[in-house]
């Protein structure tokens, strides 16, 4: 059984009476890269700051290595973050910030300056000692950002959107020298994030949270496979997300046309949820496929084409590498493996997860 | 067209010169002016400065001014700049109650706050030194805010969050961290609110009681019973001094500026 570092448990916290996280568990494991992901205002900083100490849940308890650390305030906690704005010290330069928790630790000048080498070259800013922080870029503020958190060898590091401020190619970069940097400090990393494809990238463990409940877990592959709910399907990725009734196992209805699919157990005649992703979902000559239809647009996407097809009164979206011509009618067929069924939320609560 | 508007501007400054600086620049001229005679020039002296500084009722207005001046700064520094923090993390619209009731001593008439505080203060205490410091430190807290509160609103907030963070308890992260960005809003809002005391002259009338005068009641004072030219000497005294803090001020907010802009990302 592997450890447990940290233990959220039954964690409730409202705003000005406003809930923003509901009852939430959460256990996360030794060296981890865990994100916290979903769209904003679903509670994943509000998480992330309970964490970290700068907020206080209403009800529930926070387990740091078995012990209770609720009400412990962000400093006496072995923990450290990496902030969305950089938050560099303004007045110190870069040397003058990375030392700033090691100093307050007391250690030794060699070792100070030992640990600042390491961290720029953790980071690839060798020689910025005496940068004023205020003359770095964007990119450059925020890695060294991380070498300040990183020299005070945090058992887990808390990292709330820290690439949101980057624009793409940068980001990308970054993406994956932060990877290399956890391989490297062998901490584990909390990282929270609305960019579904970097949580993707990323991360050995995906939490996707909406209305501060978590709506899946698990690695990237099998969230992005298996969506459980409609949310998750939508949020992870683009997704078609139609009605269809289950006639019987491996049978689903759609549009009236009979699909053969893989799932099981969800009885006979249940209207239900069909999700499948648009590069599954191939183009055929007409009559070759399930249904047929006709193309309303096509959009070039770079690596791919993003086609929209009007079969009856559903639209379908479908990523190809070749394209149809719009109006031209097609066929459309989809591996049985590539078909994902899903309950139709029941309760109220259930419901939040549709948005 | 365009050497109209130069023209008018020229007339403007003009004006300016006349009936704001040219007074002061004669008081000046009068407390060297070795003649009684507001109207003849009898060469250049410092008899009337030695005179000033061997007055001791001067001499005594003169400390009463500065311990009045430095104490009551300080204090409304103090109260001044916790309160600024107290009203920057208020919710927007408790914000905009709280900066406007700021602003009615600013604009509100100096007489009638002196006299309001004067009808106040006697039924509690004699009036006298403290009663003027009281009044003294009420109306320089709003100027301490006001200097103290844009500091603080450019101020990013996360980097308390961070030096706590990373391990600084309250204290060291205030004095560490949040200091050293406000501190110029702080001073300039301390001299601010050191000219304000040393230029009152209505509120102090007010609460002063019999016994205790500062320079402003002493001159008014004196001029009463005729001008004498010492008080050409000590007005300018005042005007050197008064200058020099407001030209440290604007040095500072100025500062200030330059490390805020500073402070925007590089890319």
């Amino acid at each position: 059984m592997e450890e447990h570092i940290l233990e959220l448990n039954r964690i409730s916290k409202s705003f000005d009476g406003k809930m923003i996280i509901k009852d939430l568990n959460l256990k996360i494991e030794k060296n981890e890269f865990i994100t916290l992901l979903g769209p904003s205002g679903c509670g994943k900083s509000t998480t992330l700051r309970i964490i970290g100490g700068f907020e206080k849940p209403d009800t529930g308890t926070v387990l740091f290595h078995g012990k209770d650390i609720t009400g412990l305030a962000p400093d006496k906690r072995n923990i450290n973050t990496v902030f969305q704005k950089y938050s560099l010290f303004p007045h110190m330069n870069v040397e003058e910030n990375i030392a700033f928790g090691l100093k307050l630790k007391k250690k030794s000048k060699a070792y100070i300056q030992d640990k600042i080498r390491y961290a720029l070259k953790l980071v690839n800013l060798e020689g910025f000692e005496k940068r004023e922080t205020t003359s770095l870029s964007g990119g450059q503020q925020q890695r060294i950002a991380i070498a300040r958190a990183i020299v005070n060898e945090p058992d887990l590091l808390l990292l709330d959107e820290p690439l949101g401020a980057l624009d793409l190619k940068l980001r990308k970069d970054m993406q994956r020298e932060l990877i290399n940097i956890k391989k490297e400090v062998g901490i584990t990393f909390i990282y929270v994030t609305h960019d579904q494809e970097e949580a993707l990238t990323m991360s050995d463990k995906i939490v996707v949270m909406n209305k501060g409940i978590i709506q899946q877990m698990g690695t990237s592959k099998s969230i992005y496979d298996e969506p459980q709910n409609a949310f998750v399907a939508d949020f992870i990725g683009e997704s078609n997300i139609v009605d269809g009734v289950m006639l019987e196992d491996r049978v689903v209805s759609i549009s009236g046309v009979k699909v053969e699919c893989v799932d099981e157990g969800f009885g006979t005649d249940e209207p239900v949820d069909v999700v499948i992703r648009p590069e599954d979902l191939e183009i055929r000559e007409a009559g070759k496929g399930y249904f047929d239809g006709t193309v309303i647009s096509v959009l070039f996407q770079g690596a791919y084409y993003e086609i929209k097809i009007r079969v009856a009164d559903t639209d379908w979206i479908s990523q190809s590498v070749t394209a149809p011509r719009a109006g031209e009618t097609v066929g459309l067929y989809v591996l049985p493996d590539n078909i994902q069924i899903m309950h139709k939320p029941r309760s109220e609560d259930a419901e939040v997860v549709r948005e | 067209m365009v050497r109209w508007k130069r023209v008018l501007s020229k007339v403007y400054l003009a004006l300016i010169f006349l009936f704001l600086y040219l007074p002061i620049l004669m008081l000046i001229v009068l407390s060297f002016n070795n003649s009684r005679s507001r109207v003849t020039w009898g060469g250049f002296t410092l008899n009337w400065y030695v005179r000033l500084f061997s007055d001791s009722r001067i001499l005594d207005a003169l400390r009463t001014t500065l311990a009045l001046g430095i104490g009551s700064a300080a204090i409304a520094t103090l109260i001044g700049t916790l309160g600024a923090m107290g009203i920057q993390a208020m919710k927007r619209r408790n914000y905009q109650i709280v900066m406007a009731v700021t602003n009615i001593p600013v604009l509100n008439a100096d007489i009638v706050t002196g006299i309001a505080m004067m009808l106040w203060f006697v039924r509690f205490m004699p009036l006298g030194f403290s009663s003027v410091l009281i009044g003294h430190v009420t109306f320089s807290i709003p100027y301490v805010i006001l200097s103290v509160m844009p500091k603080l609103r450019q101020l990013n907030l996360s980097i308390y969050e961070a030096a706590r963070d990373l391990g600084a308890n309250g204290v060291y992260a205030f004095g560490k961290i949040i200091l050293p960005q406000i501190w110029t809003g702080i001073l300039s809002g301390f001299f601010m609110a050191l000219t304000m005391s040393m230029d009152d002259f209505v509120i102090t009338y007010f609460t002063k009681g019999a016994g205790v005068n500062t320079l402003s009641t002493m001159i008014y004072g004196e001029i009463r019973k005729g001008i004498k030219p010492e008080m050409y000497a000590l007005s300018t005294l005042i005007f050197a001094v008064v200058l020099i803090i407001l030209l440290c001020t604007n040095f500072l907010s100025g500062r200030g500026k330059e490390a805020a802009e500073k402070k925007q990302p590089a890319d």
